[in-house]
This record gives structure tokens, sequence and C-alpha cells, in this order.
């Protein structure tokens, strides 16, 4: 059984990886290289829950072939958001607001969120749904993920960012 | 986790080498662009191809070439979200700019290409599912089995065409233009269907899917494409109305109606065109264009949603898309 | 103990970050198929391709001799039977001699890797021979022969509830308006992204650790110990953070229980996740119900007296299906008065995946069967929905007809904050056709009165540790499954100690290190561990006080906790650091440790089956629905909904949004879409185990959502907290329901409300629902009926003795 060894670019580092050739991403990600932050919820491309980046394009993980993947390549996994010395705005957005329940399909919508906002920094809430629509959550209902996004993007832009309560935890 | 079976991937890097490769896998081949297709179906042994070809990296298939005025030829292997936003489809060739955006979801966009959606395998309820769970229905017709269970009696299998592009590349009177180790061969989209859900394709296997042809886009062909599903994102369509209209004053010189999702190829809904020309565009002549295509509709029990439903939903969407298209 | 500002303590009340989140956003928390252990060995489970049949015949050898596998094991290595209920202990780790539902596993391989596994599986042969399939409720009750198992009440009757509290036939008499209607509610999933997985070991003196995602760790602990004919004191069960759990995790598995043994077996770590289509198999979710209910009315809308009848479609084996079915008959009185009521439920036994507790248990269905009824007689009687609820809620601090204590009642203040908020009165049979509004509103419990099985211990311990340098540690068994249950640990920590959640450290599901809690069901968390811990901070912070009032000679009943200090009220510079101050007390008193646990008040109902539907405290919600209707399709959308939650006080308030808004979106999925349907002439199998085919609600489908967060303290909940994870799911069917009804004017009497209902409504009689009630076979005798007379009618919460009853 042929073993394959390649280099892959993964959150900025190089990475030597001896792995069979039907191997996804997704496994190569989690079982070869212990980087279990990307999740599974059906590895075949029914749910967005194993999304990464490659060169700044949201994929889905479980159906890429890591064979595939040329080694000038940029993989982004949720693991190299955090820049060390913080976390990623979208990351402190997320658990402030409670965007993360379960946190299992966060990874995901993390890694989409942060693909949208660079490509458009000042999102409306429709092109945020729309740019979302691959995920599933089946904890939040999305809203505070929207909020959470759009919380975000106004720091990132350098810009205050102003959620009252009420829109935060309902009329009280 | 669902894995893929054992099987040797070949980027290939040039169109020769892909060819080449296949050639000589023979029937134990399969070519890939996005995978999107391909891989869950290996997921699930519908197919289990010992060698695959990546045509990804293939310069010659990523891009497009021609003009409106010439007519587009896009590269097969383009990937949705590519075309979704090429200000050229969208301005000149809206029904497919329309089918375009609507496929999947913008993840799955984002790898599937134009000719993997072009080439997309027929589905079924009783087909797209995992191994084990064909076995314990002992498999159907179209895989490992002898039975059509959505139409048990029925000699041929019933798998749905469901493709969002196909029905409005047959409407445009779009062409494929193959590559194989034999030369080339273009044939129209809407030769190329069969109604047959096994032998879906007038295609051989050795054949490479190099182009997507347009024809001269003409800036009085009014298009729109309108798809049924049950959420709006993920979600095959269940019934596809593409349509086509040209008008010569107040009445309509030309049309074309072509519905997908309801049988094994995309059905060109020849009455209702019929109905349409020579007419100007009353409730009246829509509606019974409507159900020109609303009568020989036969949608089976094998997709989301009731069948007898999704039949009452052709003459819905069909007036639907000819109403758009009146207001364009 | 009160909080400084009304309903905003330091912590408790206040909008801070989950102590999860950040774990939880930098892919740093491990879920358990992202553990794993040198020599680690994978397992898939070989599942029944029959629904119902015997096997005859299981030859591993092939599978045995591949390369790779370490080992298979098959039902006879099993024989001991296991189950979430004492009365129902009807499941085995793997088929033994019968096969019950396509899906039912009957043997397990353990291998180098999954591939090997996968591989090894097709090569075990398995020989069955089939049984009668039986694929329905109508089928169950009428094929009482072959038996799918042979205990229960007879024939494929699992189990039979009949309950009577006051004259009903009388009440229905004396009433002006009688309605009788049948609904059905079809069955859904819990659907969590996170598949199960479990991951078990044994150390080098043999003792077994199994790491799982699993909502109720204690019950695994007493399954495991039961099926390997262990001490518990020797397995070790800790539950991973849950990827999503809603009810779905919450039986002791056939998964869990095989690695285990192989663990044993074959000295190394064995893990195993489930694929997308065996979480379907597991399933455990909401059973489909049809229900029949009868009531009577006044002219004013007052219910003079309700008879209501259901039968479930339980599937393959007991799970929690016995305490499903008395739900299903319980909640009913706890919203609005019923002076007489009588409850008859049936759980039937199918060849289907087994149904169980998920988000409401039992009580979604009944609820809607009451809030489209209540709807319809609002409309016969003239009364605007929203008054006939109103004018007749059960009143805070009473009995219902059935023995439930009713302690803080918001119900209506919710009714009339959401009311207005969605302009009910401007809009509501006023807007185009085609667009409308509906109401609903609805309760549910805060933790079960009673454990699974009997017995008088606490339902929630907590400890804590206190450390020189001011960390807190704080043991609970309760299990984090996304519901903010680490967090309400914390927070209620926190605000009697004065400490930030940064200081504190929670440990949580490790049945060897945390104290028993029963699990993450039944909405219990909050007000159970809440309370749990509360008793253990203040029995530590009253140390503290003791030993710093000594010390720095002021009164403990001056002494205040707050910012990590500990100081004198009237001179707040007098004072300590939290951590000097715990220094003093292990000074004066040794290592400081508490403890706190929590057991619910004792119900005042004394029959059988008063073992369910008894709570501390029950939440209300009230709901408005908006729809659009295409009337051509039958294609609506679901634009916004607005919703009022008596959640009694928020211990995190924007986590309590968040269950809101996802009880109210898991709420839509099952209005709108979501439905377990099975191919009865193709062997019952599924017809669509996929995340692509179950149609679960993405971005696009998702309403805005008005919340509005009642507070009116309970004193049986921590800081008068009562739950949020369940009760705002359940007035959002029966809402948008009558929402449709006012749009275009159709009744759709069943969930999903669909388009092709929608559609076949409009051009038919205007109703699609059942017609009828099943009927019972031939030679069936039901139970007689149990009489317990309701509280004013003198009644003592006991049964009378057994007379028959006449059945209208």
């Amino acid at each position: 059984m042929e073993t394959l060894h390649r280099r892959f670019r993964v959150n900025g580092e190089t990475l030597e990886v001896a792995f069979a050739p039907q191997r996804t991403l997704l496994e190569l990600l989690r079982e070869d290289l212990g980087l279990t932050g990307t999740k599974h919820g059906c590895e075949l491309g029914e749910c967005g829950t194993c999304t990464v980046l490659i060169d700044h394009l949201p994929v889905l993980s479980c159906l890429v072939l890591a064979a595939a993947i040329d080694e000038e390549q940029e993989i982004a996994t949720v693991e190299g958001m955090a820049d060390g010395k913080g976390l990623h705005p979208l990351q402190e957005a997320f658990a402030d607001l409670g965007a993360a329940q379960c946190g299992y399909c966060t990874p995901g919508f993390l890694l989409t969120a942060e693909a949208l906002l660079e490509e458009n920094p000042r999102p409306t809430r429709a092109e945020i749904q729309d740019a979302l629509s691959g995920n599933l959550c089946r904890c939040t209902g999305y809203v505070k993920i929207y909020q959470a996004v759009e919380m975000a993007a106004a720091k990132m832009r350098g810009e205050l960012f102003e959620l009252s309560e009420e829109a935060l935890c309902g009329t009280r | 986790m669902m894995r893929l079976p054992r099987f040797t991937l070949h980027t290939a890097r040039s169109i020769e080498e892909a060819m080449a490769r296949m050639y000589s896998a023979g029937d134990d081949g399969m070519y890939v662009a996005g995978g999107t297709d391909l891989y869950p179906n290996m997921k699930r042994r519908q197919m289990t191809p010992g060698t695959v070809i990546n045509l990804m990296r293939l310069g010659e298939l990523r891009a497009s070439s021609g003009s409106p005025s010439e007519g587009i030829r896009m590269g097969a292997c383009q990937t949705l979200t590519e075309l979704v936003r090429d200000n050229r489809v969208a301005r000149h060739y809206p029904a497919l700019s329309d089918a375009l955006r609507v496929i999947s979801t913008p993840l799955l966009r984002n790898m599937g290409t134009l000719g993997g959606n072009v080439l997309l395998d027929t589905r079924c309820n009783y087909y797209d599912q995992n191994w084990e769970w064909r076995r314990a229905i002992n498999f159907c017709m179209k895989k490992d089995g002898e039975i059509c269970w959505v139409a048990p009696s029925s000699p041929r299998c019933w798998a749905v065409q469901s493709s969002d592009t196909v029905p409005v590349l047959v409407a445009l009177g779009a062409q494929f233009r193959f590559l194989s180790p034999d030369g080339e061969r273009v044939v129209s989209a809407e030769e190329f269907y069969r109604d047959d859900g096994i032998k879906y394709m007038d295609k051989s296997p050795q054949e490479l899917l190099a182009e997507i042809v347009l024809p001269p886009a003409d800036p009085d062909l009014r298009g729109t494409y309108r798809k049924l599903r049950r959420r709006g994102a993920f979600d095959f369509p269940v019934l596809g109305v593409a349509a086509t209209l040209k008008m010569d004053g107040d009445t309509v010189a030309q049309a074309r109606i072509v519905l997908g999702a309801l049988g094994s190829a995309p059905i060109v809904a020849e009455k209702a065109s019929n109905v349409l020309r020579g007419q100007r565009l009353d409730q009246d002549v829509i509606e019974a264009a409507a159900d020109a295509a609303y009568g020989p509709s036969k949608p089976l029990d094998n997709t989301d949603f009731a069948y007898a439903w999704r039949k009452q939903m052709v003459r819905k969407f069909v007036k639907d898309a000819l109403l758009n298209l009146k207001s364009k | 103990m009160a909080l400084a500002d009304g309903n905003r303590g330091r912590v408790v009340g206040q909008p801070h970050r989950k102590v999860d989140g950040p774990a939880k956003v930098t892919g740093q928390t491990k879920f358990a198929d992202d553990l794993s252990m040198p020599r680690m060995l994978a397992c898939k489970l070989l599942r029944s391709t029959m629904p119902h049949a015997r096997i005859l015949r299981i030859d591993a050898s092939r599978a045995l001799a591949l390369p790779g596998v370490k080992d298979v094991v098959t039902g006879a290595e099993f024989p001991i039977p296991f189950g979430i209920l004492p009365v129902s202990q009807d499941e085995h780790a793997l088929c033994p001699d019968v096969v019950r539902f396509v899906g039912d596993p009957v043997a397990a391989v353990a291998a180098i890797d999954e591939d090997t596994a996968f591989e090894a599986m097709q090569l075990i042969e398995v020989e069955y021979s089939p049984l009668q399939q039986i694929g329905s409720i109508d089928e169950a009750l009428q094929t009482p022969s072959p038996r799918i198992h042979d205990y229960g009440e007879w024939g494929n009757i699992h189990k039979t509830v009949s309950l009577e509290f006051g004259d009903t036939d009388a009440a229905l008499a004396s009433a002006d308006h009688v309605r009788e209607d049948v609904l059905f509610f079809e069955g859904n999933t819990h659907l969590p992204m996170e598949q199960h997985a479990s991951l078990a070991y044994v150390e080098a003196d043999g003792r077994l650790t199994i790491h799982s995602s699993t909502q109720t760790p204690h019950y695994l602990h007493r399954a495991l110990a039961k099926v390997l004919e262990m001490s518990p004191a020797h397995i070790r069960v800790i539950a991973t953070p849950n990827g999503g759990g809603f009810g779905g995790k919450s039986d002791p598995f056939n998964h869990e229980i095989v690695v285990a043994k192989l663990a044993q077996r074959t000295g190394r770590p064995v893990k195993i996740c489930l694929t997308r289509e065996e979480v379907f198999y597991c399933h455990r979710g909401r059973h489909p119900v049809l229900m029949w209910i009868k009531t009577g009315f006044k002219k004013d809308g007052a219910m003079t007296g309700m008879q209501f009848r259901s039968w479930l479609d339980g599937g393959a084996y007991g799970s929690y299906g016995v305490a499903s079915t008395y739900y299903t008959g319980a909640l009913q009185t706890v919203t609005y008065h019923v002076p007489a009521y009588r409850f008859e439920g049936t759980r039937l036994f199918t060849n289907k995946p087994p149904c169980g507790p998920k988000r409401g248990h039992g009580t979604p269905q009944p609820r809607f069967a009451l809030e489209v009824q209540l709807d319809k007689a609002a409309h016969d009687l003239g009364i605007d929905p929203v008054e006939i609820r109103r004018r007749h809620l059960a009143p805070a601090n009473s009995v219902t007809a059935n023995w439930l204590r009713i302690g803080s009642m918001g119900l209506g203040a919710c009714i009339d904050k959401v009311v207005e908020a969605a302009r009910w009165s401007e809009r509501y049979g006023k807007l185009p056709h085609g667009k409308g509004i509906g109401f609903a509103c609805s309760s549910y419990i805060c933790g079960a009165g009673l454990p699974i099985y009997w017995n008088n211990m606490p339902h929630s311990g907590v400890q804590l540790k206190l450390d020189r340098g001011g960390g807190v540690a704080v043991f609970c068994g309760s299990t984090e499954i996304g519901q903010g249950s680490d967090t309400i640990l914390a927070s209620v920590v926190c605000e009697v100690l004065g400490v930030w959640p940064l200081d504190v450290r929670v440990i949580t599901g490790d049945t060897d290190l945390t104290p028993v809690d029963l699990g993450s069901y039944s909405s219990r968390v909050t007000l159970m561990t809440g309370n749990a811990a509360l008793q253990a901070a203040e029995r530590a912070r009253d140390m503290l006080a003791e030993a710093v009032s000594a010390k720095l000679e002021f009164p403990a009943s001056r002494m205040v906790f707050a910012d990590r200090r500990v100081f004198d009220a009237s001179d707040p510079a007098r004072g300590i650091s939290f951590a000097e101050a715990v220094q003093i007390a292990e000074s004066r008193f040794g290592t400081i440790g508490t403890v706190g646990s929590y057991m619910p008040p004792r119900s005042p109902g004394r029959f059988r089956g008063a073992g369910v539907g008894p709570s501390p405290a029950y939440s209300y919600s009230a709901c408005v629905a908006e729809v659009d209707v295409d009337p051509e399709s039958g294609i609506y959308t679901v634009p916004r909904i607005w919703i009022a939650h008596d959640v009694g006080q928020c211990i995190n308030p924007v986590l309590v949004a968040g269950q809101v808004e996802g009880s109210v979106y898991m709420g839509l999925g099952e209005a709108m879409m979501e439905e377990m349907a099975y191919r009865e002439n193709r062997g019952v199998v599924h017809k669509f185990p996929s995340l692509l085919e179950y149609k679960s609600p993405t971005t696009m489908e998702m309403c805005d959502v008005v919340s509005i967060l009642v507070e009116d303290p309970d004193p049986n909940g921590p800081y008068g907290a009562k739950e949020v994870g369940q009760g705002p799911l359940l007035p959002v069917m029966p809402a948008i329901a009558n929402a449709v009804f006012d749009a275009v004017g159709v009744r759709i009497d069943e969930i999903p409300v669909t388009p092709e209902k929608i559609f076949k409504a409009l051009r038919g009689t205007g109703r699609v629902g059942p017609k009828s009630v099943p009927s019972a076979h031939p030679d069936y005798s039901p139970p007689p009926m149990t009489q317990v007379p309701p509280p004013w009618k003198g009644g003592d919460g006991k049964a009378l003795e057994p007379r028959e009853v006449s059945r209208a």
C-alpha cells in the first residue's frame, strides 16, 4: 500500500507528513497532524462543520484530497486564528456573545466568517446570512453568530460597535 | 467517520497526461474536478474507481475564452463561485447566473465546477445512501441491484437529473466540447442527456469535458431560472424551470421552457413553448403554457417533497418564470 | 440570597463571557473524537439490515483472519441487559438473538484503524430468519404477535397510563361548548452536530475508564457496572463536552458498552465515533404521537374539563419511553386552570430506532394539541385567542388537578409583553390574505422531581476546594452540552464568594472526581446544580466569615465578599484579600472544603404515575409567530417570532437569550421541516439518514427573534432562577400552525406544517390532519382507570380503590 510523503503549509508553518493516498484534508489535519480543532459532522459535504481556509478560500476539508494540495497552498485552521498574543476579533466576539454554545460548529463558522470579512469588511446582515448559509448550527439559531460577526467586523474596521443590552439579551 | 476507499489520485499537469492516464486506467479510472459529487459517492461506495485523475491544475480548463458577441467558452473546471462572480455571465446570460447562484452552498461552490455540475450524477433517495443502507434494501438497479425501487416493475432506472445549470444550458442552446484519444467532439446540451437514470449521458468514460460553449449573447433574449427546494441552501432542485423568451413587439417570437429535476433528463417543454409563440404574454396565455408544461410532467417518489405536489408546482413555477420574464 | 441590585448581581444577572468560551473558539476544547491514546484501536459496529428477525448464525472467522483485526464480539459476550429506566432494561450491547430495527447492532470489530474495521465488518456473515415487521402505531395495536419484546402491557403495547382527576364526563356535560380534535406530531431527532463518540481504556491495575460524549455519566456508570459485572468503584466515566445533546446523548448506549468490553478484552484503548447515519439509528428522539383531545368550555372560554389520549410510536426499545408516555399527559394543567382531567396514554413498540427524550421530552406534542384546540375554541366562541388564555391562567402557588405544585407563574406577564411587542390586537385577523400571526403558550419543568432510579439521595452535589492562592475549584457531576452548565456553577460561586470566573476552575462530569449529578436532562441543571453550588459556596463563605470576623474583629453580618476582597460594609477600606481570608480560615479550621447538595421537595401526588410531572418550579413562555404563506403553492416563510419567557432570574442573560433563540430555531425546524420518516414497504428503513435529506434550518430559513425575559424570582431556584433550555421551544410549533390559520384559513393539525399540506388543505376541506383515533385489538382489555380526586374535591393526592369508568 502506497504511502505519500508531502509537505503542507498549515497556519503559516511547513509540516512534513506521511499519509495514505486517499486521506482527506480533514483526516490529515486531525489524525496525522493532531490538529483536532477542525471538526466533522457528516464527512459528506452536508453541514459545513469541517470548513478550513485554503489560500483564504473557505472549503470543506472532508472533500479535499490531501494528495491534491500543492506545497505552496496556505491552509488555515482555527488553531491558527489567534496570533499568539490574543484572540482574533471574531473569536473574542463569539466567546463574548455566547455565539459558541456547544462549540462544535464554531471553528467552521469562524473560518467562513474570517474569509467573508477579508473580502467584505462591511457586510450587511443579509450578506452574512448568505455567506454562512453553508454552515449548520443546532444550538444558537444563528442570531448570536450574526451579532458576533458584526461586532468583530466593526472592531476590525476600527469602529465602535453599539450592541444594546436589549439587542443582546432581549428585553428584561 | 465516513472514509474514502483506497485509490490513487493523479494530479494531471497537462491534458495529454490526463487522457493518457485515463486510457491506461480503463474502466477503473474516473476524472475529478471539485470532488463535491464524486467523493461523497465514493464514501458511500456508489463509485469505487481505483484511479482518479485530478483536472484542477489544468490551466486551459480553468479559464474562459471568447466573448459575449462570439459566445463565451467556459472552461469546465472553473469553480461555480468564479462563475457566480463573472460579470459577463451575469450580464449576458442572466438565466445561467440565476442557476449558478442557487447551487448548494457558498462553500461547495468554492470547490465545485461547472463541468461537474453539467456531468452531475443522477440522484435518488434509494441510491444516494450509504452502502449498508443500500444492502438492507438489496441495492437497486442503478448500483449493485436489479430493481428500481421507486418503480419496481419498470425495466429502467428513474434516478433524477439534479443539476441547476443543465436545464438552462439546454434552454440556451449551449454545447459541450469533449476531448478524447479519438479527438474532439462537440455535442449540444439538448442532445447530450438521455432519459435513463443509469445511462443519462451521451458520453464515453474516456471523454474529458473541456468546455461549455455558450451561444452568442442575445441582448433581446430574456432568461430566468426558478428552483424548488425545501431550504435556501444545500438542497438539490426537486423542480427546476429554465425559461427564455424573445419578444417581437408585443408578441412572443421565441420561447423555450426546459424543466429540470422531474425526470432522468432535462425535459424540453415543447407544448408549453408552442403555446407562447406568436401570442401576447397575457395572463391566460401564461396559464395555458403553464398547464401545457404541467400535463406531461411525471415526477416520482424519489426526492424530497410529495411528488403529487411537485407536479402541481410545475404549473406555478412555469407561470412565475414567465411573469418574471414579462417584467424584464 | 438576594442580588445587590434587583435582577443584577456582580456576576449573576450580568452578560459575562461563558467560562468555556475561549477554549471553544480556539479549538482547544477536546470533544470525545478529538481524544487519542497510544496503541488505540478503532471500533465499528455491524448493524442489522432487517427490521425484525431472529439471528440464526454469526460467522466472524473471516473478519478475525483479516490482518489488523484484534477482536470481534457479538451478543454472546453481552448477556446482561441494560436500559435507562429500571422498568425497561430491554437492551443488550449487541443483540443476542433478535434484531428489532434496521440499525440494531449485532457485532463489533476492534482493529488497528477504521478502514480495517470497516473492511472487517463486510466479512462478518450474519444469517437472519425474518419475523413479521411492525411499522406503525396501528400495526402495533393490531399485531399482538410476534411480540417485539417479551415484556410490556400486552402484545406490542409497551405501556399504558390511565389516570382521571375528577369526573371529566360530568365536566364535559356541563360545558357550554365541547371540542373534540385529533392531531398528530411526527417524530423528529436531535441532530447534534457532534456525532456520538467514546474512548475506553483499562489501566494496568485493571480499572476501566471511558471518555464519552454523554449527557448522563452517572447513568452510564451504573449501566457499565451492571453489564460488565464490575464494581462501579473500579469504573470511571468521564463525560467529554458534548457537541450538542438535546436529549440524544442521555441513554447509556451500545457503542459505549462495546468499547469498554473491547478495551478489557484487547488490553488496548478502543475508540468509536459513529457516522451520521448511525446517529440516526441511536435516535432516542421525539416520539411520533397521535393525540385525541376533548375539552369542555364555558362561554367565557374557561375550561370545565379535559380528556386527553395519546398513542406514542416508541420504536424498538424502551429508552425513556415510559416517562415520555407520562409526559404526554402531565403538563396540560399547569398553564390554564383545568378543573377535571383525564389522561390515557399508550406506548407501542415498533421496528424502528427507539424514541426517547428530545428537548421538551413528551410535552411538545400535547402542547401542540392543546394550543391548537384552544385556538379553534376561541374561534368557535368568538373570543380572542390571547384572551381565552389570559383570563383563565392557573394561579401561582397552587396545586393542579393532577397534583402538580405550581410556584411562581409568570405566564400572565409573558402574555402581556409578547402581545404588546407583536402588536397583536392591531394585526390579528386583519392582515392581508397570506399573512398571519398566531399565538401559543407553554410551560416546562425545571428538573424532574424524581430521579430515574428511586432513592433518597441528592439529585445534585457540588464540592468546593478553596486554595490559599485565592483560586476556587468547583466539582460537580453535571455535563456541559453547550447550554452553559459550567458557567452556572462558576457564576453562583463567584456571586457568593466575591471572586471572578477566571479564578474558578470548574471540573465536571467525572465519576471518580465529582459528586453525583444526575445529568443534563429535564432542564434540571440551573436549578439543581445551582442550588447545590449555592449551598456549598454559602458554607464556604460562612467559614471564611467566621475566621475573618474573629481576626479583624467586626461582625460577619457586615461582611461583604466582592472584587476578590472580604471587607466591612460600613468601612470598605477595612478588609483583606480573598486569598488572605482563605489562609486565615485554613489556619483556623484546617483544609477548607465544603459540599452542597440538592434534592427537590416532595410533590403532593401520591398515586402511581405521580412521579412524572412534578418539578421544583415551572417556567412559562408565550409566543407570537408571524407567517407569510403563498396560497398558490402552500410555500411559506416565518419572518419573525416574538417570545416571552418567564425565567425567574437570569444567571447570565446573554446565555439565556442564546437558549431562547436556539429553542426558537429548533421549534422552527420541527414546525416546518423536520421528520423521521421510514419506508414501511422497504423493510422500514429510515428514508433519509443524512444531514442533507433530514431537513434542518439553515441561516436562510431562520426567523428574526424578538426575546422578552420575564424575571419574577422563584424561591425554589438559585437566586430565583428557572430553566430556559427547553421551555421556549414548546409554543413555537402551535404558534406557527395557528398563524397559518390566520393567514389562509386552513388548519394543519399535524407537525410538520409543510407546503404540501397547506396546498392540500386550501384545495380540499380546509384541514389536513388525522381523521380518527386508532382502534384497539378486539382481544385487548385495557386496565381500569386510576381515579385520583383533585385537590378541590377533598383529594389527598392518593388514588381511590379501582373501579370501572365508562369511556366517552
